[in-house]
């Protein structure tokens, strides 16, 4: 036996052996019933160098395409800085755990420090956790906050506008957990207020969950939402892209008590789904009842500042089945992402991104509506995704877009098709796109 | 070493009530502030919220312990004790000084059900 | 050294950028098109930083932790081994990082392959016919596991299913992931050993069980040998058995799950399968099911057609979906990379060699620390602090004494079976000199408690911060930076 991963000689295992008192390793597994011993072959190749690895690993990549990509629906293909792999690379960082010793981990414990400072600076509310899994599950966690919050009130309204793969998450989640979840219906592309002031009026409502953008790159006008939403003893949350949050008028500029969605926007890779991170921030009134771990800074015994794990009372380790969530752990490494994709742009480069993005985007929108092919499928406004109508059939176009390199719109059904554009696409790219879709 | 007076009655789940008129005083006992350690935070709920006996009606938080406050008689909740929200460790300092909600009873003969000191004390000494 | 002690935004300075975007090449202009009442009013306050800075700042942060690759990491439970370098750089590869999940099919066979090969090679590792990779970390797989579960039930029309029975000795995400999923948890009580009670289980077996949620080894490391007696008894009464595979690491190459009669598990990669802890994540918890359970596993599936390419599909009977897309596919790559380099040949040596360190320490330290289970113990162990508590140094004094030494803490004051719990997990990728490093220091610092006390009770004395104020840290939260300032 020799492996990289597994030091020990012969000599090693004699040696222990003799100190455990047992005369083999079989020996350690004689309380396991012989029946559940696993005799066979495990049906998997021989061990591979790393030689052998990194080839096989080149080989299954060849099957992949990296396309010029115009696909987003909750998946948007910015930018990731150079230094930002080279940082998360730093082994002290990826080789930790959750940080349960304060005294060895301040590294972790000041990024997540930073991450809530900056996520708060985006959605504008006090207090953010440590990150949840994706913006999905955050959303699902929101609408179990909520009911938490709101003790006796079991009902929350989520508007239809919300991105689908989101709205399908909140709905699993919600029928196990015995919350009601009701759809507010849609109306021209936005959230139906006239139906929202009718369900609101129900009183076992604890919350509303609302969409910025929506689903179809449109960014919807909720002036005097929070309002009613306030006014029916019930809470507001936000589901919002935090890119954009430099830009767009923030959860807690529109009177929001609940920020959530997915982070993947601020630079993270595709990576085909995942890792991304959930984020979470609400007001100072609802801190007690937000899911997940939350790090706090405070001073030791020399007087130095220093950041801990707090508010620990409200977790799964301690609360057991009285928590308002299972979560563990956190996406501890994605939350490092993010900082250091925040502290490079900073406050300017962040809007710059957006502002790129939106003129690429409305220059996109233009010049296939001048087409004739597309038509604007809703009268509103969008910053980087935006949805067109085209009697085009949208999966022939896009399987011929993909031999040419690209990534086309993606199809949402009934005709409509959302586009989505970054800083990194060049007008050049963009005229291609238009252009291969008019060939026929 | 925990107090125990005797002019409160207690539930096992560690809360004190005294009964004055048709309104309780609810606080958690001694005992029970020992157990948690420095308390951090104590939720509490809105007047006018309705408790029937057994209801939880918010919790108390260490830095590693948390303990749900179950109410141990039925009625309207009249007060809550606001210095709490920033001086919750008021409790460690004096557990029966430093209550935490009062209740308009329904039924003031729950109150006579619950524990009297030594049937408290005897519960607390076999934990 | 000078010790660096700055927030990210105490070295801004107001007009410095760390990034540079390309020119504008349009003549749109895209913020101008939304109107004012949609536009943020408050700018947010973020650092101006220049890359420098950024760099320095961060690589400093990195110098204040402690990982696998600074030293030794016992913490039980959480299986710290090494994380081979390789699987970063594949992971990193730009044909799996820099592709969309809803790109054409065509386009992503290789992502859609290596998700279908890594569910079938767990199936096989467990013994079970199917898995999900969706699922985000262990406790989300044990959420979509007791999902499973009930959605089975339902299926049935056996609606009153609504309770599980949890061992009492559980990690207290087992009874959390229950009430997130919806149902009631009925406790089931531990002999001494930390063993299921079969005595205690039998009466609390009627048909409103809809199952059990076990790990096994337990959490105090024993391996429960009423296993399959176990299994019987709740299949007889119509439930389903789940397996918290937090502690699969000593059955790997020895024990499958499915054969102990298990029929939905999670698996944490993170743990079992090397991908890196990152400081408390992302990890994956992949969920496997019995023949009779896929069906109700979440959408969306990877497939296999028959002319050999992959597909992505749902399924009517689903439970639905639990994720956005695919789960971590990141987190994902680096465990595959990990089952190839083992192959069939190495993993066979993963559980017996984790267990064999693990009873090497115990047995090399049990004159003194209190060992309240004795015998063969799979890949941890407990001690109930020192022997001799006569000088009342407690499990925390020495878990922070060890900092002291280089080492990582255990995990300490879990299980909550015995008052100072501090459970040990050393891993297989450990060697002999590296337990035996730990074993002098843990010796040493027991004879410290006999003879000076205070020095072990005053410890950390060695780290960059000690004895942080954490009562005032959750009396008064100070979440951000913002609150710093004011």
């Amino acid at each position: 036996m020799s492996n990289r991963f597994i030091p020990h000689t012969p000599e090693d295992i004699k040696h222990m052996l003799d100190r455990i008192g047992v005369n083999s390793v079989e020996d350690l597994y004689a309380d396991v019933p012989a029946d559940v011993i696993f005799k066979n072959d495990y049906e998997l190749p021989l061990g591979l160098s790393e030689i052998e690895l990194r080839q096989w690993f080149k080989d299954l990549g060849a099957k992949n395409r990296n396309l010029v990509v115009f696909g987003g629906q909750g998946a948007y293909d910015h930018y990731a800085p150079s230094v930002i792999p080279h940082l998360l690379e730093r082994s002290e960082f990826y080789t930790a755990y959750t940080p349960y010793q304060p005294e060895i981990s301040q590294g972790t414990l000041q990024y997540i420090f930073e991450y809530q400072s900056m996520i708060s600076e985006l959605t504008g509310l006090e207090a953010t956790n440590a990150s949840m899994y994706d913006g999905a599950t955050a959303t699902a966690e929101a609408a179990f906050m909520m009911v938490a919050s709101a003790r006796k009130r079991n009902c929350v309204l989520i508007s239809q506008t919300i991105a689908p793969r989101v709205l399908s998450v909140v709905e699993t989640y919600t029928r196990f957990h015995g919350v009601e979840l009701r759809v507010v219906p849609e109306a021209d592309g936005v959230t139906d207020l006239n139906a929202l002031r009718e369900m609101i009026a129900s009183p076992d409502v604890a919350g509303v969950i609302l969409p910025q953008p929506n689903k179809y790159g449109i960014i919807e006008d909720f002036t005097g939402i929070a309002e009613l939403v306030h006014r029916n003893k019930a809470l507001l949350a936000i589901n919002a892209d935090p890119s954009t949050l430099a830009v767009l008028r923030s959860p807690a500029e529109w009177g929001a008590d609940i920020a959530c969605g997915d982070g993947q926007s601020l630079g993270m890779p595709l990576q085909f789904g995942g890792p991304y991170l959930g984020f979470m921030s609400c007001t100072k009134a609802q801190l007690r009842k937000m899911p997940g771990r939350v790090v706090g800074a405070t001073t030791d015994a020399a007087g130095h500042r220093c950041f801990v794990l707090t508010l620990q009372a409200r977790e799964q380790h301690i609360r057991r089945e009285k928590a308002t969530s299972n979560i563990c752990s956190n996406q501890s490494l994605m939350a490092l992402y993010a900082t250091i994709y925040l502290a490079l742009m900073g406050k300017k480069g962040l809007v710059e991104v957006n502002r790129l993005s939106a003129d690429g985007a409305l220059y996109l929108y233009r010049r296939l509506v001048e087409t004739g092919k597309f038509t604007p499928a809703f009268d509103k406004p969008f910053l980087k995704e935006f949805t067109l109508a085209t009697s085009l059939d949208i999966d022939k176009v896009n399987k011929k877009l993909a031999d040419h390199g690209i990534m086309g719109g993606i199809n949402l059904g009934n005709g409509l098709v959302a586009f989505a554009v970054t800083e990194k696409r060049t007008k050049e790219e963009i005229d291609r796109l238009v252009n291969l879709m008019m060939e026929d | 070493m925990a107090i125990f007076k005797d002019d409160v009655r207690y539930a096992e789940s560690h809360e004190w009530v005294k009964l004055e008129g048709d309104v309780a005083t609810i606080g958690i006992s001694d005992y029970a502030q020992h157990a948690l350690g420095d308390i951090v935070y104590v939720d509490m709920p809105e007047v006018g919220d309705e408790m029937a006996a057994g209801d939880v009606f918010g919790a108390v938080e260490s830095v590693k312990a948390a303990s749900d406050l179950i109410c141990p008689v039925s009625g309207e909740v009249v007060e809550i004790n606001e210095a709490l929200e920033d001086a919750p460790e008021s409790i460690n300092a004096d557990a029966f000084a430093n209550w935490i909600i009062k209740v308009k009873v329904s039924d003031p003969a729950e109150v006579d059900a619950l524990l009297d000191v030594a049937a408290y004390t005897q519960l607390c000494e076999n934990e | 050294m000078k010790k660096y002690d700055k927030l990210i935004f105490e070295i801004s300075n107001p007009g410095r950028v760390g990034f540079q975007l390309p020119a504008n090449q349009f003549d749109t202009d895209g913020l101008a098109s939304i109107p004012a009442n949609l536009r943020r009013v408050e700018e947010p306050l973020l650092p101006e930083v220049s890359e420098v800075d950024v760099v320095r700042h961060y690589t400093n942060l990195s110098n204040k932790n402690f990982g696998v690759d600074t030293g030794f990491y016992p913490l039980g439970s959480c299986t710290m081994k090494y994380n081979p370098k390789i699987n970063e750089e594949i992971a990193a590869m730009p044909e799996f990082a820099a592709i969309h999940p809803l790109q054409h099919p065509d386009t992503i066979q290789g992502a859609l392959e290596l998700y279908y090969n890594l569910q079938k090679a767990l199936a096989n590792i467990a013994g079970l016919a199917e898995f999900t990779l969706n699922p985000y970390a262990g406790a989300h797989g044990e959420l979509t596991g007791l999902m499973v579960m009930r959605q089975y039930h339902i299926s049935r029309g056996d609606t009153k299913r609504t309770r599980v029975i949890v061992p009492n000795t559980a990690h207290g995400t087992n009874p959390a992931s229950a009430m997130v999923a919806g149902l009631d948890v009925v406790e089931v009580k531990s002999k001494p050993d930390g063993t299921v009670d079969v005595e205690d289980l039998k009466p609390l077996l009627d048909d409103t069980i809809a199952g059990i949620m076990m790990t096994n080894p337990n959490t105090v490391g024993m391996f429960e040998t009423e296993i399959l007696e176990i299994a019987d008894l709740v299949h007889k009464a119509g439930g389903l058995l789940y397996y918290d595979g937090a502690n699969l690491n000593p059955l790997l190459g020895k024990v499958r799950p499915g054969d102990m009669g298990f029929d939905i598990m999670h698996i944490n990669l993170h743990k079992t399968f090397s991908t890196p802890h990152g400081g408390g994540g992302p990890g994956s918890g992949p969920i496997g099911v019995a023949p009779n359970l896929v069906q109700f596993l979440p959408n969306p599936r990877v497939r296999k057609a028959d002319d050999g390419s992959f597909y992505v599909d749902s399924d009517e009977h689903s439970l639905g979906s639990i994720s956005t897309f695919f789960g971590n596919f990141g987190v994902m790559m680096r465990a595959y990379a990990y089952i190839l380099s083992l192959g069939r040949d190495n993993i066979r040596n993963v559980g017996p060699m984790a267990t064999l360190n693990a009873n090497y320490i115990k047995e090399s330290l049990k004159d003194l620390y209190k060992l309240p289970i004795a015998g063969v113990c799979k890949h941890e162990f407990v001690f109930d602090g020192l022997a001799d508590k006569s000088t009342g140094v407690t499990t925390l004094n020495i878990a922070k004494r060890l900092l002291d030494f280089g080492f990582h803490a255990p995990t300490i004051y879990f299980p909550l079976l015995f008052h100072e719990s501090m459970m040990i997990e050393p891993t297989e990728t450990e060697s002999l000199e590296t337990l035996d490093e730990f074993i002098d220091v843990m010796r040493r610092v027991a004879k410290e408690a006999a003879e000076n006390p205070d020095l072990v009770k005053s410890a950390p004395v060695t780290t960059e911060i000690s004895h942080p104020d954490e009562t005032s840290a959750a009396k008064n939260p100070i979440l951000r930076y913002r609150d710093i300032i004011k």
